[in-house]
C-alpha cells in the first residue's frame, strides 16, 4: 500500500477475450484503503470482468495495474498466491466446494495459507456465528438455501481478514431483508479497515451505505458520477 | 496464529477432509498399476534369472577346454589320449584335467543307442575319447593354440575346443532375452507414466472448478499438485502391492515348474535373496514414478492457468 492510502491503481487498462472487441477499455482509476465502493452498470457492462482483474483471475490485455504497491502485470506467477491472499472474493455464483461442509469451505483460505488446524476451528466458528450459520456448520452446500450459501461464501471471503473484499452481485440471490443484512456485514468489515468493492445493479443498495463511492461501467468504460475515482474521493450524496 | 512451515499442510497431513474427493483404490487406476507392476516384476524376474543362469554357466565353463581324440581304432585312441593327458598336465595355466571314463561316455550315448551294442554287433561304436581340461582363467585363443601345439605331435587325432565356444549361441540368446526383459521393464515404466498422466489430466479436468477456487483463494501450484500426487500415490501403492503379490505367485509357480525340469542351466537361474529384494522395490519405484508423473503433469497443466 502506498503512503497516500492507494491500494489499487489501474492505468489505461483494456481487456479483450481472444480476438473479440475489448470488454473493458481505457480504465484509469485508483482505489483507496478503507473505502466502500459500489461498481454499477447494466448487465454486460463489464462489471464481472473488472472484478476478475481486481481479484487477479485475469491479466489485462493492455495497460498497467498496481496492487498494494506492486506491479501486478509483471508480478511473477509464483507470487500471485501471496497477493491473492490479501483479497477476499464473494463470487456471484458463490463457488462453494460441493463436497466440503460449510465449516471446511470457510476454513479453506486459512488452510491454504498454512495455518495450523488447532488455530482454525475458533475463527471459523466465530465467523459462521457472525453470519448466523452456527447451526449449519456441518451442512454441505447442496443442503443450504441460496441465502445461506451466500453467507458461507461471504464468511469464506472475510475469514482471513483480507485487505480488500471484492463481491460480485452478493445480494443477487437473496431477499431484501437478507440483502440488507449482508450489506451491514460488509459495512462492519469496512469499518475494521477492509476496502470493499461490491458489484451490483441494485441502486437501492447504494443508498444503504451512505459513505460509499460509486463507479459506473458502461460498455466497458468507466464513468465517475461521485468522484470516487479522484483523490480525495467525493462522498455519495 | 502459528503458521505451518509447509504451505498447504492441510492438503498433506492431519486434515479431516479431502480437497479432491477420491475413493481409495477406486476407479481403474489402481488396477492398471497392479497389472503394470505385476508384468514389470515378472519381466524383471525373468531378466534376473537369465542373468544368474548366464553368470553361473559362464563361471563354470569359461576356463573349460575339451580335447577330443577322434580315432576309430580303440587302441590308437587310448594311446593318443594317454599321451595327450601327459602333455597337457605339465602345461602352465592348467588347473586340472580329467579323462572322461569310457563308462561315462557309454552312458552319454545310451539314451539314443541303448546298451550291449558291442555284444549285438560284434564291435563297439568308436566314441571319441574326451579329456576335460580346466584352466586357471578363461580359455583364450592363445591358450588353445598352445595346447594344440603341445598335443598335436603326440595325438594327431586330437581336436581342441573351448567349452564356452559351444555354448556361445546359447549365451547370446540368453543375453538377448535378458535385454528384451529390461526393455519390457522400461516400456512398462513408460506405459505406467502415460497411464498416470492421463489419469492426472482427467482428474484435473474433473476438478477444474475446485482448483480454480483454491488458486483464487491464494493456493499455490505446489499445494494443488500435492493433492493429486498424494491421491495417485495411494492408488499406486495399493495397486503396486496387489501387483507384486500377483507377480510373486506367478514367479514362484514358474520357479517350481522349472525346478521340475532338473536342467543344470535352468537350476542355476534360480533367484537369490538380492533378486527378491530388487523385485520388492518394484512397487515402491512404481509409486514414486506415479507420484512424480502426477506432480509434473499437474504442475505443467496449472502453469497454463493464471
Amino acid at each position: 500500500m502506498t503512503s497516500d492510502g492507494e491500494i489499487i491503481h489501474f492505468d489505461n487498462v483494456g481487456l479483450r477475450y481472444g480476438t473479440d472487441r475489448e470488454v473493458l477499455s481505457d480504465l484509469t482509476f485508483t482505489l483507496y484503503a478503507g473505502r466502500f465502493y459500489f461498481l454499477t452498470g447494466a448487465s454486460g457492462a463489464g462489471k464481472t470482468s473488472l472484478l476478475r482483474l481486481l481479484y487477479l483471475a485475469q491479466r489485462p490485455s493492455r495497460g498497467a495495474i498496481r496492487m498494494f504497491g506492486t506491479d501486478a502485470i509483471t508480478l511473477p506467477r509464483a507470487q500471485l498466491p501471496v497477493m491473492r491472499r490479501r483479497i477476499g472474493v464473494v463470487f456471484q455464483d458463490f463457488r462453494l466446494i460441493e463436497h466440503l461442509s460449510a465449516f471446511d469451505n470457510v476454513a479453506l483460505p486459512l488452510r491454504v495459507a498454512g495455518h495450523a488446524e488447532k488455530d482454525i476451528a475458533g475463527p471459523v466458528r466465530d465467523i459462521l456465528e457472525w453470519v448466523g450459520l452456527t447451526d449449519r456448520i456441518d451442512a454441505s452446500p447442496a443442503t443450504l438455501s441460496g441465502g445461506e450459501q451466500q453467507r458461507v461464501a461471504i464468511a469464506r471471503a472475510v475469514i482471513a481478514r483480507p485487505a480488500m473484499l471484492v463481491a460480485d452481485e452478493p445480494t443477487g440471490n437473496v431477499d431484501p431483508d437478507m440483502a440488507a443484512k449482508l450489506i451491514r456485514l460488509f459495512e462492519m468489515l469496512n469499518r475494521q479497515g477492509t476496502t470493499v468493492v461490491v458489484a451490483t445493479h441494485d441502486l437501492d443498495l447504494l443508498r444503504k451505505v451512505p459513505d460509499s463511492l460509486i463507479m459506473r461501467l458502461d460498455k466497458g468504460r468507466l464513468s465517475d458520477p461521485t468522484g470516487a475515482l479522484r483523490y480525495p474521493p467525493r462522498k455519495l450524496t | 496464529m502459528r503458521r505451518s512451515s509447509v504451505l498447504g499442510r492441510w492438503f498433506t497431513a492431519g486434515s479431516r477432509v479431502e480437497l479432491i474427493p477420491q475413493g481409495r483404490m477406486s476407479g481403474p487406476m489402481p488396477w492398471v498399476i497392479a497389472i503394470m507392476v505385476a508384468m514389470t516384476a515378472i519381466a524383471l524376474a525373468a531378466g534376473l534369472a537369465l542373468g544368474n543362469a548366464v553368470s553361473a554357466a559362464k563361471a563354470e565353463i569359461d576356463g573349460g577346454v575339451t580335447v577330443q581324440i577322434i580315432e576309430p581304432r580303440a587302441d590308437v585312441r587310448e594311446a593318443q589320449a594317454a599321451r595327450a593327458v601327459e602333455a597337457i598336465k605339465t602345461m602352465p595355466g592348467v588347473a586340472g584335467l580329467r579323462q572322461v571314463p569310457q563308462a561315462e561316455l557309454d552312458a552319454l550315448i545310451e539314451p539314443w543307442l541303448g546298451t550291449g551294442i558291442a555284444a549285438a554287433t560284434g564291435s563297439a561304436i568308436p566314441v571319441p575319447a574326451l579329456i576335460d581340461v580346466r584352466l586357471n582363467g578363461p580359455a583364450s585363443a592363445a591358450q588353445l593354440a598352445a595346447i594344440a601345439k603341445r598335443v598335436t605331435p603326440v595325438a594327431p587325432s586330437a581336436r581342441i575346443d573351448a567349452q564356452s565356444n559351444w555354448l556361445r549361441p546359447v549365451f547370446d540368446a540368453m543375453v538377448s532375452l535378458q535385454v528384451l526383459a529390461m526393455v519390457i521393464v522400461a516400456l512398462l515404466a513408460g506405459a505406467l507414466a502415460a497411464a498416470v498422466l492421463l489419469a492426472a489430466r482427467s482428474a484435473l479436468g474433473a476438478n477444474r472448478d475446485t482448483i480454480e477456487i483454491v488458486h483464487l483463494l491464494g493456493g499455490t501450484d505446489a499445494q494443488v499438485a500435492r493433492v493429486f500426487q498424494r491421491s495417485i500415490g495411494y492408488d499406486a501403492a495399493g495397486g503396486g502391492a496387489v501387483g507384486l503379490a500377483l507377480a510373486m505367485v506367478v514367479i514362484l509357480t514358474l520357479g517350481r515348474r522349472f525346478e521340475g525340469l532338473g536342467a543344470g542351466l535352468v537350476d542355476s537361474g534360480a533367484l537369490v535373496w538380492s533378486d527378491w529384494l530388487i523385485l520388492a522395490v518394484v512397487p515402491v519405484l512404481a509409486t514414486l514414478l506415479a507420484m512424480l508423473t502426477a506432480r509434473l503433469t499437474v504442475l505443467h497443466a496449472l502453469r497454463k492457468m493464471l
